[in-house]
């Protein structure tokens, strides 16, 4: 395993990923999602939310860290912001 | 029964839209149009067909012949460029690598590829949607994004440089691929047959084997042809993956360029013989092709 | 279809599952640990955080590469839809014609992408190739190792000629599965050609097509073989593509922090268009099925 070269963040990060896929299967055992339409032009269900959630999440990642000099932590705080905001009203 | 055009409304007359043309008008436009068609086809087919037969042309001269003048087809025919790769092992057991590989990749993705794409295509589960579009990324990966660590993971577990390392490696974007086409087609098949076999007191496996498999055989032919050209084609992987023991052909094709120059014919010649295999598979499945290549959904 | 609703599917994806795991999620993983590091040997690595993707994000010439991989991707596409449905409606559609035009349409894919490479270089020399040697007969300064305009332009030939094909066959096959009936109704109707493609065929190929599109968008976009061995990114950098771009960095330098930061870029554009076409697909048929039913 040492050849992956694991770093705690990173570490973290992936954990945190795995627990967001476990969750997502088992709130679905729970109470399976309804497929409906909110302010995305496309119908999506819990797990699309999420997606679109994540993807964004990247990209605003990406851009601040590529072209403004804020900190990343803002970036972080504003994708969960923004994935809230997608998996309720998405 | 009423032929409802798609794009028009109940009821439209279609002459608003077409234009009116006498049936003797339309029989001779009708011949001028295939044959017109026939020609450029035509057209296309030489211009496709062009730089492989120079490929073809070079292979069959000799080098000084191909540096010297410019011939349009071999004036002293040779066959010494087929012959140096027959008979220099390094040579043709770069064949006998490419196949090798090729091959268990086939095998590997197709035994793995029916019961997943049975399962998507019959049943609807936790997560299925979402699986079935992460598979699909893994189609649309650059293989450059995975080269190094692919490198680091194989040599780890000690399958660097052997056959089964490529053809694993290369499960990465067949499998996917093999889902996608053989999902298509299985969705194609009614399930009420599934239904009527498992009344009949067919188990699954029994069902899936005897009766389920040859419903779809021209689908599976087809995603064999695709499992091919894939795997026979991709180069990157199976480069980084191989040193000496396991190298593909298109590996061993670099060697024609040493510090002397490059050795054209025997390059040539090596590029041809890459060209045959796909040659055969495509005459195998020629019957199946046109249906297959629309992935079972149109 | 309506399909069961049952977890145990899951016994059947397993396998594929497990496979693809191995294949896809250990090495994307350790591309991700090595993109916040600075890998120098076995065991001397330091973490550098988001540097990497800092620098990669300002790399002009990676910039620039992804700005040619995208006027690339959209020129090819450009050319070879609309020239694949020409060829897909002027092929036979039965007898022995049929058969030989479809293999020898095909010949191109089953090509290993090296040899495309170099059958086009050696077709485009000016010593020894045909093209090449023709366009200097015909007084044409063609040289694409000097010429970064001839270079251009040989590449898109040379996508043309191997991927056009593939459009071709989709269309053609999603014409063969148009029925009879359609067409005879056209002829009672007196449709003209352009009527029959507008109203028949091309609402039946929308589905090929997407497919047609979204495979060779993502090949496209990955292409590295061919002017790999064709160009070698040359002249200059002028034909140098992302994948070009990022084997010369992970490969040929060694420089395994930058190179996966920009993997990881890389991928998520990929990720992102792949979903937009995924989702549109989705969408395409969803409509289709509830068109039917009403």
């Amino acid at each position: 395993m040492s050849w992956m070269v694991w770093t705690v963040p990173t570490a973290i990060f992936f954990s945190a990923i795995a627990a967001m896929l476990a969750g997502m299967t088992v709130w679905e055992i729970v109470s399976p999602t309804i497929e409906r339409k909110g302010f995305l032009p496309i119908s999506t269900t819990r797990g699309d939310r999420l997606f679109v959630g994540l993807l964004c999440a990247a990209f605003i990642h990406l851009g601040v860290i590529g072209y403004t000099s804020l900190s990343i932590w803002l970036a972080l705080a504003a994708s969960l912001a923004w994935l809230v905001v997608l998996m309720r009203w998405g | 029964m009423s032929y409802q055009l798609e794009n028009t409304q109940p009821g439209e007359k279609y002459n608003t839209i077409f234009s009116r043309i006498t049936p003797a008008q339309r029989r001779k436009r009708n011949a001028r149009t295939r044959l017109r068609s026939r020609l450029l086809l035509g057209i296309y087919l030489v211009l496709m067909i062009l730089p492989i037969y120079w490929l073809l042309n070079m292979s069959l001269q000799t080098n000084s012949e191909i540096l010297g003048s410019m011939t349009m087809w071999p004036e002293n025919l040779t066959f010494d460029n087929y012959i140096g790769i027959f008979t220099n092992s390094s040579w043709y057991m770069g064949y006998v690598n490419s196949i090798a590989y090729v091959l268990m990749n086939m095998l590997i993705t197709i035994c793995v590829a029916l019961p997943a794409a049975y399962a998507f295509s019959r049943y609807s589960f936790i997560g299925d949607k979402h699986l079935f579009f992460w598979l699909l990324t893994n189609l649309m990966a650059p293989p450059a994004v995975f080269l190094l660590p692919y490198f680091q993971l194989y040599y780890s577990v000690g399958l660097f440089d052997t056959h089964i390392a490529v053809a694993l490696a290369h499960c990465l974007f067949n499998i996917p691929l093999a889902i996608w086409i053989l999902e298509g087609f299985m969705s194609s098949v009614p399930k009420e047959i599934d239904e009527t076999a498992y009344i009949d007191g067919y188990s699954f496996p029994r069902f899936f084997v005897k009766i389920f498999i040859p419903m779809i055989r021209s689908g599976i032919g087809v995603t064999l042809f695709f499992l091919f050209m894939f795997s026979w084609v991709e180069l990157l992987l199976a480069r980084t993956l191989t040193a000496t023991d396991a190298q593909p052909i298109g590996m061993i094709m670099t060697r024609t360029s040493t510090a002397s120059g490059i050795d054209w014919g025997t390059l040539a010649a090596a590029g041809v013989l890459t060209i045959l295999p796909g040659i055969l598979v495509v005459y195998f499945v020629r019957h199946h092709i046109a249906k297959g290549f629309a992935l079972g959904r149109t | 279809m309506n399909k069961v609703y049952n977890n145990r599917a899951w016994l059947l994806v397993l396998p594929m599952l497990v496979l693809v795991a191995f294949s896809a999620i250990v090495p994307l993983m350790t591309v991700v640990n090595y993109s916040v590091q600075d890998v120098l040997g076995a065991n001397a690595r330091f973490f550098t955080g988001t540097e990497w993707f800092e620098t990669m994000l300002n790399d002009p010439a990676l910039q620039a590469a992804f700005l040619r991989q995208i006027i690339f991707s959209l020129t090819i596409l450009a050319i070879q839809v609309p020239l694949g449905i020409g060829i897909a409606l002027i092929m036979p559609k039965r007898g022995w014609q049929a058969s030989a035009v479809l293999i020898l349409i095909t010949l191109p894919l089953l090509i290993p992408w090296n040899v495309v490479g170099s059958i086009w270089q050696i077709f485009t020399r000016g010593d020894i190739g045909l093209m090449g040697w023709g366009l200097r007969q015909l007084g044409i300064d063609y040289n694409i190792t000097r010429n970064a305009g001839d270079a251009w332009v040989t590449i898109i030939l040379m996508d043309v000629w191997h991927w056009t094909p593939l459009v071709a066959m989709l269309c053609y096959s999603g014409l063969r599965s148009i029925p009879e009936a359609y067409y005879q109704a056209a002829r009672i109707d007196r449709a003209s050609k352009w009527a029959v493609f507008r109203y028949i065929q091309l609402p039946k190929l929308t589905n090929v097509l997407v497919i047609a599109v979204l495979l060779r968008f993502m090949h496209s976009f990955m292409i590295y073989a061919e002017p790999f061995v064709l160009t070698g990114g040359g002249p200059g950098s002028s034909t140098t593509f992302l994948s070009q771009s990022l084997t010369t960095m992970a490969v040929g330098q060694q420089d395994l922090g930058p190179s996966a930061a920009f993997s990881i870029i890389y991928f998520l554009v990929i990720l992102l268009v792949s979903w937009v076409f995924y989702t549109a697909i989705m969408n395409m048929q969803k409509d289709k099925h509830s068109q039917g039913g009403a």
